[in-house]
């Protein structure tokens, strides 16, 4: 077993894992957080997307203890972040989800897409997108979801 | 908790790498990015009694312009070479191969080293890095060796990398200012591995590469396409199909009929992208 501190939603982690733990079972076993989902685990699914150090990962691609000393932040740790507000009003408008099971990931997806391209159209969203699965929307209304909230954005800027 | 277990070690420098993974001969095995190690562990189609975290060495991650390119710490993610933040010796060739690996959550922390040492016969790197002309430089127990890429690849998932030797550097030569590119990736989703994948670098006073990849066939130097490119330049359509087809049989001698007509279609597009004025 080893101890590793990471830091999860600005908060300290500390555990006893056992050096093959992936981070999402950390996140969803140890830190219950389970709004970090698990589809394919095999990087093939993108529902298990978190970010480390500000950047998209596959956490059931990463191992915990490599993430040491790392900043972690999963779906729950965006709550009262402006910009995921602003992406959650318009996945809600615009029904980008039914059962929710791919959304968490969907909406790291969306933010890191907007951070990286402004104001995008449907072309470079779906493109963007397409390491994410979801078995129930078909799409329409996440790529539309995503689409409004660059416009969105890029009007307040 | 998929993977069997293994212990997990990380140095804080090469060369504590490279001695833990002699020691471990083979049952020590480097974890870089993890993006296809944790899977294959996952899966249990690799194992290791021990993994040796090197994605933190700095020795990994420098880069730097050479009198003729720029030298890639093999950590260099996909991700920072789609950015277009490093140099790029490539003429806009790399950034456009690292956009077209897989996803950006993978790309933000798979390496070209990574991609290099694994040489899945479908990756992108080693056909990118082969038809540029790319030297690979290795560490291990006794000293530095540079090699090309066709030196380490040997064929499906086989380098000659021995146990404890890590890929520290690549080295991409810069190209002409009159040399042109063509990439070319099928697969059946954009972002994953490409049934068929070319690369073809002509003009600029070198001699012209053309490579193939793809499923089962590693990437290879079509060299009859080449040599032809290089005797006349503006080859006719026909007379490259020809070249190509000879290629084919001899680099992919097993392939089917499918798989030799979906990799000529994609390196005749990579070879006239390539001659576009
Ligand atoms: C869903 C998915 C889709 C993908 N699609 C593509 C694709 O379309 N094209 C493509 O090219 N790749 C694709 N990949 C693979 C991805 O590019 C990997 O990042 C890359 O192949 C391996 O890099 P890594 O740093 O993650 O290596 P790791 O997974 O850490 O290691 C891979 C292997 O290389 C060894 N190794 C790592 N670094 C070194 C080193 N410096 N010296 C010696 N040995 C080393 C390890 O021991 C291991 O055996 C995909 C991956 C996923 C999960
Ligand atoms: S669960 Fe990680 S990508 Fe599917
Ligand atoms: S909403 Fe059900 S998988 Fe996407």
């Amino acid at each position: 077993m080893i101890t590793v501190t990471l830091t999860v939603n600005g908060q300290e982690e500390t555990h006893s894992i056992e050096a093959r733990e992936t981070l999402a079972d950390f996140l969803r076993e140890r830190c219950n957080l389970t709004g970090t989902h698990l589809g394919c685990e095999h990087g093939a699914c993108g529902a298990c997307t978190v970010t480390i150090n500000g950047l998209p990962a596959r956490s059931c691609l990463t191992l915990a203890v490599m993430c040491e000393d790392r900043a972690v932040q999963t779906v729950e740790g965006t709550r009262g972040d402006p910009e995921m507000d602003l992406i959650r009003k318009h996945f809600h408008e615009a029904h980008g989800l039914q059962c929710g099971y791919c959304t968490p990931g969907m909406l790291l997806a969306a933010r890191d897409i907007l951070r990286r391209h402004k104001a995008p159209g449907e072309a470079t969203i779906r493109k963007e997108l397409s390491g994410h699965l979801c078995r129930c929307t078909g799409y329409v209304g996440i790529v539309e979801a995503i689409r409004r909230a660059g416009a969105e954005l890029s009007d307040k800027s | 908790m998929k993977p069997a277990p293994f212990d997990y070690v990380r140095p804080s420098h090469l060369g504590e790498a490279t001695e833990i993974l002699v020691k471990g001969q083979g049952s020590a095995i480097p974890i870089s990015g993890g993006q296809s190690l944790m899977p294959m562990l996952s899966l249990r189609v690799a194992s290791a009694e021990t993994l040796v975290d090197i994605s933190r060495l700095f020795e990994l991650k420098t880069v730097e312009e050479t009198s003729t390119g720029i030298s890639y710490g093999a950590a260099t993610t996909h991700a920072a070479i789609e950015d277009g933040k490093l140099p790029d010796p490539s003429r806009g060739l790399m950034h456009k191969v690292a956009s077209g690996i897989s996803y950006r959550a993978v790309r933000n922390f798979g390496t070209m080293g990574g991609s290099l040492a694994l040489a899945d016969p479908a990756a992108d790197w080693p056909a990118c890095l082969m038809a540029l002309g790319a030297l690979v430089t290795i560490v291990g127990p006794d000293g530095n060796r540079t090699v090309t890429v066709p030196e380490l690849i040997e064929g499906p998932y086989t380098t000659i990398l021995a146990p404890g030797e890590v890929i520290t550097s690549i080295e991409v030569p810069r190209l002409p200012a009159e040399a042109r590119w063509g990439y070319s990736k099928f697969a059946r989703k954009s972002g994953a591995f490409a049934n068929s994948l070319s690369v073809a670098v002509i003009g600029g006073g070198n001699k012209a590469r053309v490579v193939i990849a793809g499923s089962s066939t590693s990437s290879s130097l079509l060299t009859d396409t080449a040599s032809l490119l290089d005797r006349t330049p503006d080859a006719t359509e026909d007379d490259l199909k020809t070249a190509i087809r000879d290629d084919l049989t001899k680099v992919d001698p097993n392939g089917d009929d499918y798989q030799h007509r979906s990799h000529a279609a994609i390196v005749l597009r990579a070879v006239q992208q390539a001659r576009l004025p």
